[in-house]
């Protein structure tokens, strides 16, 4: 992509980011991603696979987990998003998830941790809000908040892949907060 | 990527208006096809219109007990609506198999049905592929074809279509409501994608600039037990190797209601025609069930890599069907 903008092809966007507004001219190729690590300076949220299959660059838009390399920034506009910097809020405390995974050593080399910390806040909510999953028994009441057994939260966070093998302290880690 | 042109119309009439002006146009909705294919540079629109937040976003019951999801209903709400796991379970069943949470948070009910296929020929600008350059050969068929069909596939093309959805949706009878130039139609999902035939950059018989308004699923199938099952290489998110969506109802012990449609065997969700037509008022068991679903399977023509698709199919369907059967009496 080059930063140089052609006329017609960049819009001007308005978000909120980790609380804070912010207004941006952006070339209409610039997906979320890029916009919060170079326009941004958030580089929290990780470029994996750039094309939607490892989950490293996961954030909450709205509350919802999605993943920011396939998200156009200019379809945003209006838009909050919540970043892994952004998680703790306002406060010098880091969110209870931070908490469990340090506690739980939930990681090597890190580089996939922001997105499943997204990944995992955003499922959670997913869950009480009576969402199933695939494992979920499709016989379980529609609506009524979803039990998370380890077998679910593998499957809810089967989009983000960690090659360094994490995943046992990571579900341990999600299971602490549930608890 | 090329720089493009975006609008953001905020009705459908304006939508399809806008199409009409920008030749070379692609509507977008939650993009997670469309924008990775802009990055491999296998689609170049060069306008992007941004149909993702029209007002097609909620599920409306009708009074016929039919249901209509709007085109924008994101995946993720559909297969957790109550209506949908309560009447249609196939459908939650088979958006829950795909894709990440992610994915299905942004991922819309028109776009999941014109998701491209994930041929590593067609995703690769540097291989031949008719389905991308027409004319340029089908890398797949003597090369890597391991995921690729064993029904209703051609000389020009091997391709799957990679939906869940749209598996289930074929079982249940739903129909793709469209509006274009011409107006509005209806389309049953059996009838929207392609075999790829000597045209395989066409995945469907829809007009040039119309646009997915809506799916309608009908009573005929409200309420009637349906399920999916999916085979693929891990044990999440991951493409089917083989799928089976299953609607079947039993009176008496024998087959009142049956729809059998397969995914990841062909260019679009395969009908098992055969195998309903022989079910159909027979005794539901496994020996009816096995000489049905190899009614339909004896028309595979597997590729050198694949044949181990049929048997995999066999064993879904058979898997399936047994499990929505009710026990004999007495058992």
């Amino acid at each position: 992509m080059t930063s140089a903008h052609q006329p017609g092809h960049h819009s001007e966007v308005h978000l909120r980011v980790n609380g804070k507004p912010v207004t941006l001219d952006v070339d209409h190729r610039r997906v979320l991603l890029d916009l919060l690590r170079e326009d941004l300076d958030l580089t929290g949220s990780k470029k994996g696979c750039d094309h939607g299959q490892c989950g490293a660059c996961t954030v909450l838009v709205d509350g919802r987990r999605l993943n920011s390399c396939l998200l156009l920034a200019v379809t945003l506009d209006g838009s909050e998003v919540t970043t892994v910097e952004g998680l703790g809020g306002d406060g010098e405390e880091p969110h209870p998830l931070q908490r469990a995974f340090l506690d739980r050593d939930a990681f090597q080399c890190g580089y996939c941790t922001p997105g499943q910390l997204c990944s995992a806040v955003g499922m959670l909510a997913e869950a009480a809000a009576g969402h199933p999953s695939h494992v979920t028994d499709p016989a379980a009441p529609s609506g009524s908040p979803v039990a998370l057994d380890r077998a679910e939260i593998r499957e809810r966070l089967s989009g983000n892949l960690c090659r360094c093998g994490a995943y046992p302290r990571i579900v341990e880690a999600v299971e602490d907060v549930i608890e | 990527m090329n720089g493009f042109a975006y609008l953001r119309p905020t009705g459908v009439q304006e939508a399809v208006d806008a199409y009409a002006a920008h030749p070379g146009a692609a509507y977008l909705a939650g993009g997670t096809n469309l924008v990775d294919l802009m990055k491999l540079g296998v689609a170049r629109p060069t306008a992007l219109i941004d149909v993702g937040r029209l007002p097609l976003d909620t599920i409306e019951e009708r009074p016929d007990g039919s249901v209509r999801v709007g085109a924008t209903v994101r995946n993720s709400d559909l297969a957790a609506d109550p209506r949908v796991r309560d009447r249609w379970p196939a459908l939650s069943q088979a958006l829950l198999a795909g894709a990440s949470g992610q994915l299905r948070n942004a991922a819309t009910t028109g776009g999941n049905l014109l998701q491209r296929t994930r041929c590593p020929y067609f995703q690769d600008l540097g291989k031949p592929c008719n389905k991308r350059a027409p004319g340029s050969g089908c890398g797949a068929r003597e090369g890597v074809h391991r995921d690729h069909a064993v029904l209703g596939h051609s000389e020009q093309c091997v391709a799957t279509h990679p939906s869940d959805m749209a598996v289930a949706l074929a079982a249940l009878d739903a129909q793709v409501e469209l509006y274009g130039p011409e107006g509005a139609r209806k389309l049953p999902v059996t009838d929207f994608h392609r075999l790829p035939g000597e045209h395989p950059e066409r995945d469907t018989w829809m007009r040039p600039g119309e646009l997915i308004t809506g799916v309608l699923l009908p009573a005929t199938t409200a309420g009637v037990p349906s399920a999916y099952r999916k085979a693929r290489d891990r044990a999440s998110y991951a493409f089917a190797l083989a799928s089976v969506a299953v609607v079947l109802r039993v009176a008496d012990g024998v087959v009142d209601q049956v729809a059998v449609a397969f995914g990841g065997l062909a260019h679009r969700p395969w009908r098992a025609r055969h195998t309903e037509l022989a079910l159909l008022g027979a005794p539901a068991g496994p020996a009816a069930f096995e000489g049905a679903v190899a009614l339909e399977l004896a028309h595979a023509e597997p590729l050198r890599d694949n044949a181990f698709k049929v048997p995999l199919a066999r064993n879904l369907a058979l898997d399936v069907l047994g499990r929505l059967a009710p026990a004999p009496a007495g058992v």
